[in-house]
């Protein structure tokens, strides 16, 4: 038999209109806010106002009176019930695993801590409640800064752990016969350039409040929740509560964003839980905007000792990256991991013989940190780049000449790093060649150059950057070694009902990334059937049992081979059916076009899949030994990540007197292999771009010193608005992914990865003449002017 | 306790309701209008946005009883009564002016405003126009370009077909009137 893969003129690759935005643009939208069930509760939460204390003590008689209010309890209420927060990934052998009870039981470690609960009968009794409830704190001396966290005699956050440090992780490329010796390239360099970069904390933000409903009330409990990853709830709940995990059922309903903030398992979804089967009643918990800001995780939070050896022409010898990442007060499911993902990426594109990656995890009373767009890779991509603009300067080359010297070459794939990771392929000079042109490099350029030649007090900067990042978090095996607790598989189900529609089953869980439109598309080519004829569902342990979610660009890098696999399965399956409706000998057969035919026969009759499905829904005449369905199951583990790459070109107008920084032109040129719908991948680059740009420019949470959050509402965290941000030029090579039958590579954290990078290097060189050699992020105008009157102040106040 | 009486998205409401209740949540809680959406409690996000008397205005942002004798458009009320959609609905799909979709209510509402105010708004005044809405999906990108045709389809359409007369009608009724 032969399977024609797509279709000429197929739905890969096409611009389809979203499925999803039918519901979402008329607000029929399933939000877990708005379900409401027979006989529910409302919880409200009292959180701890102070960073670090114990509870002496927690008077709840007032609130227990208040009117609608059915039950009120503390940690201690429900010790029992509760369970405890997992983390999944301790990422040394010691890693510390600091106990996290979801309500706190006699200590509270960051601001905003869950301490007591109310459940009454409406939303706005439970919050009047919290008003009553007494909680007597004894305070406890705060660590919030990572290096006194780590020095002697340091407060600590948990007594018991006898230390701040979580973890210390080493990668180093002598040591694992990946790579030369770091220290030896360091001793024998022509030119050495360090730095230290600080990766600010920012908080992931999506638009949707996290919300949870749970109804104990069935035989299983099901449990709504605004959640990336519902599979991943439901055996962590059973885990952590000793609830059996057949008698849970998850369902994320339509979730509004994530961006790696609801990767996570929460306090909130287990105090509901709790509640729950507490009380024996539907219960619902939907924090306000504040309480997201304080309790659902931070991310990235770095401080950054980068190293980068070369010799005089040019050549990268090698990159040595020394970090303190801040874990917060507890661990998320994957808060030690973070930085790791970032472990193996701070080589980049760029063939670094030696390299050295060690990362200590450090607890301070903070909110805990955890993945948030990109995860560790947008944190070596920009120290990585940033640096190379440094060694730049110190040698005296073009930027983009500097990374044309070193990057992999077309040919060189499958290229091994000094990292010990394989990359499966990629042109980096097609891609920055056509990102420069797009750009209008040169031309920049000479502007740049007349303008410093001027003194304009608005300057120019052009700020490059290149990356590639593993995604597609996958291989199980990989994982394994990294002591991450699951796998990194992913299912799927086709099944072909009797009228030759097609219900598709995904383990992938999207909250705006447009899967049900993406799988339609990829189904219709496999199966010949029509786009609309597709229906997706997921999000549901009980349509979908089985899965890994949606994290870490890997939805479609993994899932989208397990729904080819599924897909073709289905053909396999109807082949003897067909074979057996056209009297012909399945071996002789073809599948194209949707239909089967006897090869070689252009005029003969034909078969679909829809008569195939309905011949076996009848099952009155099938041959004999051929099962009564075409249903087909796949669960696809790949052997090594996907890289996508590209180069993002930022250029920026700095007003020198104001500080203020002006996004001028952005090009954002991204491989991320075959696109299976260009619509979507260039909104998921905007999104990634913003969001990048953010960081470079606007985004920080910040703690006064006793450890209050001062950035805890949108008035203080500014996430920006269109107003803020500029139009994005975005285009696309495509390097197919080797191994993968669509050749899809994943975009979902690229445009994150690659543009914050772009934006603090144009910066920096808008003002490489005022002797700035860095600003911190978010570079803000008071940032920006304030280091410019520092530079002026040691440069003798003249330009350079 | 304050008796109020209100029309939203066509149909006319009489509930008592306690002074200090927002707008917003009468219409999610005691209404079931859940169309409308809640992503901040400052007043920032503008994902509650609704048209009040044809204006767009924060949901969270007034009582319910200053709504009183009001005419209240929601997401949920924008398309034609045939379910043809708003211009600026279709447009939203057609440009994919949303990812996750939460900030699109709001985001719609205050982009049919914006073009009343103004029917060819430049992409600068599109982006300063929206500034009181916040999404973190898109980027803005398509946003602005879902804004930007609207506006176009808005000014060059010509009812051509009965139904489409209607549709056009529907939308001038409910979203376009000041
Ligand atoms: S909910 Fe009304 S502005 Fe945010
Ligand atoms: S589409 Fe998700 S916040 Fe705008």
């Amino acid at each position: 038999m032969t399977v024609t893969e797509q279709r000429p003129g197929g739905e890969v690759g096409r611009d389809r209109r979203r499925k999803e935005d039918a519901r979402l643009i008329t607000g029929r939208t399933a939000w877990t806010d708005n379900l409401s069930l027979p006989g529910m509760l409302h919880l409200a939460i009292v959180r701890s106002p102070m960073a670090h204390a114990r509870i002496t003590g927690i008077d709840v008689t007032a609130a227990r009176g208040a009117p609608g209010v059915v039950d009120v309890f503390t940690g201690r209420d429900v010790a029992d019930l509760q369970g405890s927060m997992p983390c999944v990934w301790p990422v040394t052998e010691d890693t510390v695993l600091p106990a996290y009870p979801p309500l706190a039981l006699d200590e509270v470690r960051h601001a905003g801590e869950p301490v007591a609960v109310v459940a009454a009968r409406d939303r706005a009794s439970a919050l009047d409640a919290l008003e009553l409830i007494e909680v007597d704190y004894e305070p406890l001396p705060v660590v919030l800064d990572m290096e006194e966290a780590l020095a002697d005699g340091a407060p600590l956050v948990h007594d018991a752990a006898g230390t701040n440090r979580c973890y210390t992780w080493i990668l180093d490329s002598a040591q694992a016969g990946t790579g030369a010796d770091v220290a030896r390239m360091e001793a024998e360099a022509e030119v050495v350039v360090s730095r230290r970069f600080i990766q600010q904390r920012l908080v992931p933000a999506f638009m949707e409040p996290r919300s949870t409903v749970v109804d104990p009330t069935g035989d299983q409990i099901t449990m709504w929740s605004s959640t990336q990853v519902p599979h991943i709830l439901r055996v962590l709940l059973s885990l952590g509560t000793g609830v059996p995990e057949h008698k849970i059922r998850v369902i994320a309903p339509d979730v509004g964003g994530g961006f790696g903030g609801k990767l996570e398992v929460t306090p909130e979804e287990f105090i509901a839980f709790a509640a729950a089967r507490r009380l024996n009643k539907p219960v619902k918990f939907t924090e306000s905007r504040s309480e997201a800001m304080l309790s659902a995780h931070h991310g990235r939070d770095q401080i950054q000792d980068i190293t980068v050896t070369a010799r005089r022409d040019g050549t990268v010898t090698g990159m040595s990256a020394r970090l303190l990442a801040n874990m917060g007060a507890y661990l998320g499911i994957i808060t030690p991991g973070i930085p790791i993902l970032g472990a193996f990426m701070f080589g980049g594109i760029y063939k670094f013989p030696a390299y050295r990656f060690e990362c200590t995890g450090v607890f301070t009373n903070t909110t805990k940190t955890d993945a948030y767009r990109g995860a560790g890779r947008p944190e070596a991509t920009f120290a990585l780049e940033r640096i190379m603009d440094e060694l730049a300067v110190e040698l005296g080359l073009d930027p983009l000449e500097l990374r044309r010297r070193n990057w992999i070459e077309r040919d060189e794939f499958p290229f091994t790093t000094a990292a010990g990771l394989t990359y499966d392929s990629g042109d980096y000079a097609k891609a920055t060649d056509r990102a420069t042109e797009l750009f209008g490099y040169d031309a920049l350029r000479q502007e740049q150059a007349a303008r410093r030649a001027a003194g304009d007090t608005v300057q120019l900067g052009i700020g490059v950057s290149t990356y590639t990042e593993m995604c597609g978090l996958a291989p199980s095996r990989v994982l394994g070694q990294l002591r991450y607790a699951a796998g990194g598989w992913e299912s799927a189900s086709v099944r072909m009902l009797p009228t030759g529609k097609v219900e598709v089953v995904t383990g992938t869980s999207p909250h705006g990334q447009g899967h049900e439109t993406a799988w339609s598309q990829i189904v219709a080519d496999q199966l010949g059937v029509a786009f609309e004829d597709v229906e997706v569902l997921h999000g549901d342990t009980r349509a979908s049992h089985k899965g890994l979610d949606t994290y870490g660009s890997r939805s479609l890098a993994v899932g989208g081979i397990a729904l080819v696999n599924a897909c073709r399965r289905v053909v396999e399956k109807a082949m003897p059916v067909a074979a057996h409706l056209l009297e012909a000998d399945p071996a002789d057969l073809e599948f194209t076009d949707g239909a089967f035919r006897v090869k070689g026969a252009p005029g003969a009759a034909t078969k679909t899949l829809a008569d195939c499905a309905f011949a076996v829904f009848q099952s009155h005449d099938l041959p004999d030994g051929v099962e009564s369905t075409l249903d087909a199951d796949a669960t696809y583990d790949p052997e090594n990540f996907s890289y996508p790459h590209g180069t993002h070109l930022c250029a920026v107008e700095v007003d020198t007197e104001t500080g203020m920084v002006k996004i001028r032109s952005y090009v954002a040129v991204d491989d991320v292999g075959r696109v299976i719908n260009p619509l979507i991948v260039d909104g998921q680059v905007h999104g990634g771009v913003a969001q990048g740009i953010a960081q470079a420019l606007f985004e920080e949470a910040r703690y006064d010193e006793d450890g209050n959050l001062m950035t805890g509402t949108f008035v203080e965290y500014t996430i920006p608005s269109a107003a803020d941000l500029p139009d994005l030029v975005t285009d696309r090579t495509e390097t197919p992914a080797p191994g993968h039958p669509l050749g899809a590579k994943g975009v979902g954290e690229a445009g994150t990865i690659a543009s914050t990078p772009a934006v603090v290097n144009a910066v920096v060189d808008a003002l490489r003449p005022l002797g700035v050699a860095d600003v911190r992020m978010p570079c803000t105008p008071e940032r920006v002017w304030s280091t410019i009157q520092a530079a002026r102040a040691a440069n003798g106040g003249e330009l350079r | 306790m304050t008796r109020i009486s209100m029309t939203v998205d066509g149909v006319r409401y009489d509930d008592d309701v306690e002074p200090r209740t927002l707008l917003v949540q009468h219409l999610r809680d005691r209404l079931g209008k859940v169309g409308t959406v809640v992503g901040c409690d400052t007043s920032n996000c503008g994902a509650c946005t609704v048209l009040l008397s044809g204006r767009s205005v924060k949901a969270c942002s007034i009582l319910a009883v200053q709504a009183d004798g009001a005419d209240v458009t929601t997401i949920e009320g924008l398309a034609g009564d045939g379910g043809e959609l708003h211009p600026v609905q279709a447009a939203f799909h057609e440009q994919h002016g949303l990812q996750c979709g939460f900030c699109t209510p709001g985001m719609i509402m205050a982009a049919v405003d914006l073009l009343t105010e103004n029917s060819e708004p430049t992409d600068a005044e599109i982006r300063e126009g929206l500034e009181g809405n916040l999404c973190r999906c898109t980027g803005y990108q398509n946003i602005v370009r879902a804004v930007r045709a609207a506006a176009e389809s808005m000014r060059t359409s010509v009812p051509s077909t009965p139904e489409s007369a209607e549709a056009a009608e529907a939308g001038s009724r409910q979203g376009v009137t000041t």
